[in-house]
């Protein structure tokens, strides 16, 4: 047994680390649909999916099944290598995000020093899946839909980057670690409130959520960039979306609530208590808040939260630097 | 790291050059974006993962998406592909191509002869390096960069005003003059 080296085995058990936090995060996504479901439910006083095993458990069994037996149909109309290429880049993208993030001390598949910058260039792949959805199709539709989630989703990069940077600065880090680390005594959610603010706000919007949710509004667009897709290639659409929702749950924990800090219970629970409750929430706002007109949320982005965002950088940036000169 | 960089300097020009040959501009469009996350890659090879991050954020993430965007709005067609077709005739690019060729090669003994190829190597740059470079001998580069983007946001604030919509009045279906409606206003926008 010379190859089972140290080292060796080092890698083995990074790599099933790894290959777990995939499986956990796309059967957490394709769970939430169902979670989704029964608490919608629940908020709008009706039963949601409760026949299909014990209150409506298997829900997701069931879709599935239909999912992969239906037929996978590729328009005649549609550009083939595009029209399969894009919901691979929808899901792929926002999996491999998941890879920065540290869930336990011990836990975690990369420790990357760029940390949050891979998830703001996974979140810029993403714009692509839902353009070349909606180009690929040759449908008015899908084009409008996606024409409008490129726009808004460029819209709400641009201050989602900047509501983080004011952490950035206070840790001097972009690694997550050391972002975790640094949240020992207080976190991040009380200096950084106004970002806290930006950054969920454009979470919702990048993943397409409602109130968020222009590109696929059903009333004016049947259903936006991909009403041309079927079977699994939908799935793969609407898993992404699911695993978007955890993705930025598990990051609005980690940024701005400490992570796995906290008292009594093990640092595991902690994270999985939080990142549950900000899917919660997620659901909640779903089920909470109108749609707002196009132009509205493109007005709300560039005028009231862009400046915020500016703002609350540069006071982050003067408190630090009074800080620093105070202590000198 | 050598590996790596090699490999991604072969992806690179590899996808560069479908860039330039394929017909369909959306595709090649996506080529030109498989290129610039290449190039990403060759600087994380470099040892600048800063630069690599940055290079995927505004160049494959936010500028690229605005030429596949202007490219959707364009609606090209099988037309297009046609033209695109004729353009690259061989009697056209031959000439320019051995010239171009001839050019590489001078370029090429001139950095052999003249230092040697260096191996794929260095430190590790992160972003407060790079600030520092920024804001202390290119402090000035950054200031002109920063007039010319401001040159460029009044340009498109002025080209993209929105002026008919308050000079004209509204009009009902019979052509008489009506009052807009709150909605109509923006109202509470």
């Amino acid at each position: 047994m010379s190859w089972l080296s140290p080292l060796a085995v080092d890698i083995i058990i990074a790599v099933l680390k790894a290959i777990v936090i995939l499986l956990v995060a796309v059967v957490a996504g394709a769970f939430l649909s169902f979670v989704e479901r029964r608490l919608l439910a629940l908020w709008q006083d009706r039963y949601g999916p409760n026949r299909v095993g014990p209150f409506g458990s298997l829900q997701l069994a069931a879709d599935m099944l239909k999912m992969f037996f239906k037929e996978d149909w590729i328009p005649s109309f549609a550009d083939k290598k595009l029209f399969v290429l894009a919901p691979a880049i929808a899901l792929g993208s926002l999996l491999l995000s998941f890879m920065i993030i540290p869930i336990t001390p011990t836990w975690g598949v990369a420790d990357l020093n760029i940390g949050i910058l891979f998830f703001f260039a996974m979140a810029g792949i993403n714009v692509y899946a839902v353009l070349f959805a909606g180009y690929s199709s040759a449908n008015k539709y899908a084009l409008l839909g996606a024409m409008r989630a490129s726009a808004q989703t460029l819209s709400y990069e641009v201050f989602m980057g900047l509501s983080l940077m004011g952490i950035v600065a206070m840790t001097g880090s972009f690694n997550m670690r050391d972002i975790v680390n640094a949240q020992t005594d207080v976190w991040f959610i009380i200096p950084q409130f106004f970002g806290f603010c930006t950054f969920i706000i454009a979470g919702i919007a990048v993943t397409h959520r409602a109130p968020f949710d222009q590109p696929e509004a059903e009333q004016e667009l049947a259903d936006g960039y991909h009403v041309e897709y079927s079977g699994m290639k939908w799935g793969m659409f609407f898993v992404g979306e699911y695993v978007g929702v955890v993705l930025i749950s598990a990051l609005i924990a980690t940024l701005f609530f400490g992570g796995w800090h906290g008292p009594l219970l093990p640092p595991f629970i902690w994270f999985l208590l939080k990142t549950c409750f900000f899917i919660m929430l997620f659901v909640l706002i779903r089920a909470a808040l109108a749609r707002p007109r196009y132009d509205a949320v493109m007005n709300f982005g560039w005028k009231f939260c862009l400046p915020l965002t500016l703002l609350n950088l540069l006071a982050t940036g003067a408190v630090i630097l009074l800080h620093a000169s105070a202590t000198t | 790291m050598e590996i790596s960089f090699y490999l991604a300097a072969i992806v690179a020009v590899f996808a560069t050059f479908r860039v330039v040959t394929h017909t369909n501009p959306v595709h090649a469009l996506l080529y030109l974006v498989v290129s610039l996350l290449a190039v990403a890659m060759a600087f994380f090879a470099l040892g600048a993962p800063f630069a690599a991050a940055l290079e995927i954020i505004v160049y494959a993430g936010a500028i690229m998406v605005l030429f596949v965007f202007v490219m959707m709005m364009l609606n090209l067609g099988s037309a297009a592909v046609d033209r695109e077709r004729q353009w690259l005739q061989s009697s056209l690019w031959i000439g320019p191509s051995i010239m171009a060729t001839v050019l590489i090669l001078v370029f090429a003994y001139a950095f052999i002869d003249g230092g040697g190829i260096g191996t794929v190597s260095g430190e590790t740059l992160m972003a407060k390096e790079v600030g520092i470079a920024l804001f202390g001998p290119y402090l000035l580069i950054v200031e002109l960069a920063s007039f010319l983007l401001l040159a460029a946001l009044v340009a498109a604030a002025h080209i993209g005003r929105d002026d008919s919509r308050r000079e004209q009045p509204l009009r009902n279906l019979n052509g008489s003059v009506r009052q807009p409606s709150k909605l109509e206003q923006g109202g509470e926008r």
